[in-house]
């Protein structure tokens, strides 16, 4: 049986074309799951939910609010959660340390009855309705899957677990996070710093250009000599674009300079330098590289990515896969069409997929989708600016509603209380994680 | 074995059809109202400073808000940008849904000496509007007490500059009250629960 489950897994991963080594900071790497059933599924029907982020935790919180009847098994790899929002702020020194992006999950045990399995999954059987984890498998009803994203490390030549730690992505909050922040601190005055963004689609499209205003404002109070190169896939900034470039020009001129259309392939770790598609290289004293990025690799493991081998297709009104049946993927992994890879569209999605979810099992008509997504990115030490829409679908696609939302007005007349806003935005939004 | 075989069903249900979603309904109160607690809290119990609480909100004043937001007529930041998402109907589910939501009661610091104050000030000045204590909305008024003391200092902030319109049976009291006074009216307002 043992035997079985190990060359299971492995077909699993080669059928894939699945990398299986060294994606990851954090966690193990996926190994071999045990194959005894450690949670036997009572009478109750199941939820288990891959992922206790900003879509796991919210997913397993809303189907025990909506039926207590369901069994709910929440699967996370660690035993507590470090938000990326906000970890820029950490990075440019406006919050002191990790605490305040840092949520467990013991209230979501007492409070809603969710039940916590810290193990990393490393398989999914569709057909048998199991997931494989490092402590054992178990039985699933219906499966919420919300891993998040890794690495396409096949397309960063040279960026493997070794160079992370000497150019960190810090696109996975924790670890990483502080190791960039203490590169910088350590970092000479009149040292470069370089930053590398990934083609769209990948988490968080403002996040980048986010971090630059944080580094560039730690630059510009603490090392004003420095500068920061920001080498960007994209032709162009790929988010609030007008408001970030103003934000750059009133601010950091003389730190910051974006460099669109740079594709970096290439990173010489030893040499802590990046290099644009095979010919330039651009060295660094800090070099902040951001990979391109896919759905968890666990997503791509268990064969729900689609014909781009990155994201997975989902029905937009349940977010059940468009591969395997009784499978539902939210977050970043997903495709949620106009919906951008963000904290509060995974959020969002949860709640939509949690309420369909419930009505699936219960034999009920589903309910058509209405999402939300805020995001707020910070440019100086007081000042953000904004992005926000409704979400509904249409023709089979989810689109924005016509003439609503938008971005902040660019004369930045309200930034100061959009800085504001945004404090109570991630309190709200881990408490309703975490409580 | 056993493994083997499922394998291949893998393969056989790639591209399965999408279950249910033809038969999809119109957005339930629910629906519409879980994706503000992103930034309002669960059921609309706020834990974040300067965001208000919507729970047990009466309708017509979530209505109303909604509707001032998507005019204009009520100064914001995102919340004009979302309300222009909804219709009217998608008011009044979110409307009702919020009257549904049980009183988020909050612990918070405020001074005693100035919410004491604001108790005598609120039953001479606002009590009529505001029943009993800020705690019970009525019509169009919302509920006051237990907000974050933060979220009201910064709506009292938007009054005074004018750039919220006031209701005039509330301007003709607030106006003749002083800066003191009204900052203990919502330290008063702050600590009811
Ligand atoms: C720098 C930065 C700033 C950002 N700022 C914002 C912002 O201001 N606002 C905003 O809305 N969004 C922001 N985001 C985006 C936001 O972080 C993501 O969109 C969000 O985390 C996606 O949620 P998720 O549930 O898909 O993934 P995650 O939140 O990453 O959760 C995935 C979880 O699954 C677990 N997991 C994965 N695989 C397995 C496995 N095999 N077994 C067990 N556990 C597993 C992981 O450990 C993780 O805890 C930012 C992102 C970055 C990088």
């Amino acid at each position: 049986m043992t035997l079985d489950r190990r060359s299971f897994i492995k077909l699993v991963g080669s059928a894939s074309g699945l990398a299986l080594a060294g994606c990851a900071t954090q966690g193990p790497a996926v190994s071999a799951g045990s194959a005894a059933d450690i949670m036997p599924k009572g009478s109750a029907r199941r939820v288990v939910v891959v992922g206790g982020g900003y879509g796991g935790a919210i997913a397993a919180k809303y189907v025990r609010m909506l039926d207590k009847s369901i069994e709910v098994v929440m699967i996370e790899r660690n035993d507590h959660f470090v938000s990326c929002p906000f970890s820029n702020l950490y990075i440019g020194g406006l919050i002191k340390d990790l605490d305040p992006l840092t949520i467990r999950y013991d209230k979501l045990t007492a409070n809603h009855g969710v039940k916590v399995l810290q193990a990393e999954v490393t398989a999914v059987d569709p057909a048998a309705k199991t997931v494989v984890t490092t402590k054992g498998t178990l039985k699933y009803d219906r499966l919420i899957m919300s891993p998040g994203i890794d690495f396409r490390l096949e397309e960063m030549k040279g960026y493997d677990a070794a160079a992370m730690d000497l150019m960190p992505h810090a696109w996975k909050a924790g670890p990483q996070t502080v190791l960039l922040r203490k590169q910088l601190e350590a970092m000479k005055d009149g040292g470069t710093v370089v930053m590398s963004v990934p083609l769209a689609p990948y988490r968080c499209p403002p996040g980048p250009y986010e971090r630059a205003n944080m580094i560039s404002l730690y630059l510009k109070q603490h090392k004003p000599k420095s500068k920061l190169i920001m080498l960007d896939a994209n032709p162009d900034v790929s988010s609030k674009g007008a408001l970030f470039k103003k934000g750059w020009k009133d601010n950091y001129a003389n730190i910051f300079e974006y460099r669109g259309a740079k594709k970096v392939t290439e990173v010489d770790a030893k040499n802590r330098s990046v290099i644009i598609e095979g010919i330039d290289e651009v060295k660094g004293d800090v070099v902040n590289v951001i990979p391109p990025q896919r759905a968890g690799r666990i997503a791509v493991a268990a064969g729900l990515v689609g014909d781009d081998k990155n994201w997975c297709p989902v029905n937009p009104t349940t977010f059940e896969s468009a591969k395997h049946k009784d499978i539902h993927v939210i977050g970043d992994a997903c495709i949620a069409g106009a919906m951008p890879k963000s904290g509060y569209s995974a959020n969002s999605e949860a709640k939509i997929c949690a309420q369909n979810v419930v009505a699936l099992m219960n034999g009920k008509p589903t309910t058509d989708m209405s999402g939300i997504n805020v995001c707020y990115s910070y440019v100086t030490a007081d000042q953000a600016i904004s992005v926000a829409a409704v979400y509904t679908v249409k023709d089979g696609k989810i689109v924005g509603v016509p003439n609503s939302g938008g971005v902040s007005p660019i004369d930045y007349s309200q930034a100061k209380s959009e800085a504001i806003y945004a404090h109570s935005w991630l309190k709200n939004i881990l408490t309703e994680m975490s409580t | 074995m056993k493994m083997k075989k499922s394998l291949v069903s893998w393969a056989l249900v790639a591209g399965c059809t999408f279950s249910g979603a033809a038969m999809a309904a119109p957005p339930t109160p629910e629906m519409l109202s879980y994706a503000c607690a992103g930034c309002h809290g669960t059921n609309g119990s706020s834990a974040g400073l300067s965001m208000p609480s919507l729970a047990s909100q009466s309708k017509s004043a979530i209505v109303d808000a909604m509707k001032k937001f998507k005019s204009g007529d009520r100064p914001s930041t995102v919340m004009g940008r979302l309300a222009k998402g909804y219709s009217d109907a998608d008011f009044d589910a979110m409307g009702n849904f919020y009257s549904k939501q049980k009183f988020h009661p909050t612990t918070q610091m405020v001074d005693a000496a100035k919410a004491k104050k604001g108790a005598d000030l609120e039953d001479a000045n606002c009590s009529r509007c505001h029943i009993d204590q800020g705690k019970d909305g009525k019509d169009d008024t919302p509920v006051m007490a237990s907000q974050w003391l933060d979220y009201l200092k910064m709506q009292a902030e938007l009054y005074d500059s004018g750039k919220r319109k006031m209701p005039k049976d509330m301007a003709d009291k607030w106006n003749k009250l002083s800066k003191e006074d009204r900052e203990a009216l919502l330290h008063f307002y702050a600590s009811q629960k």
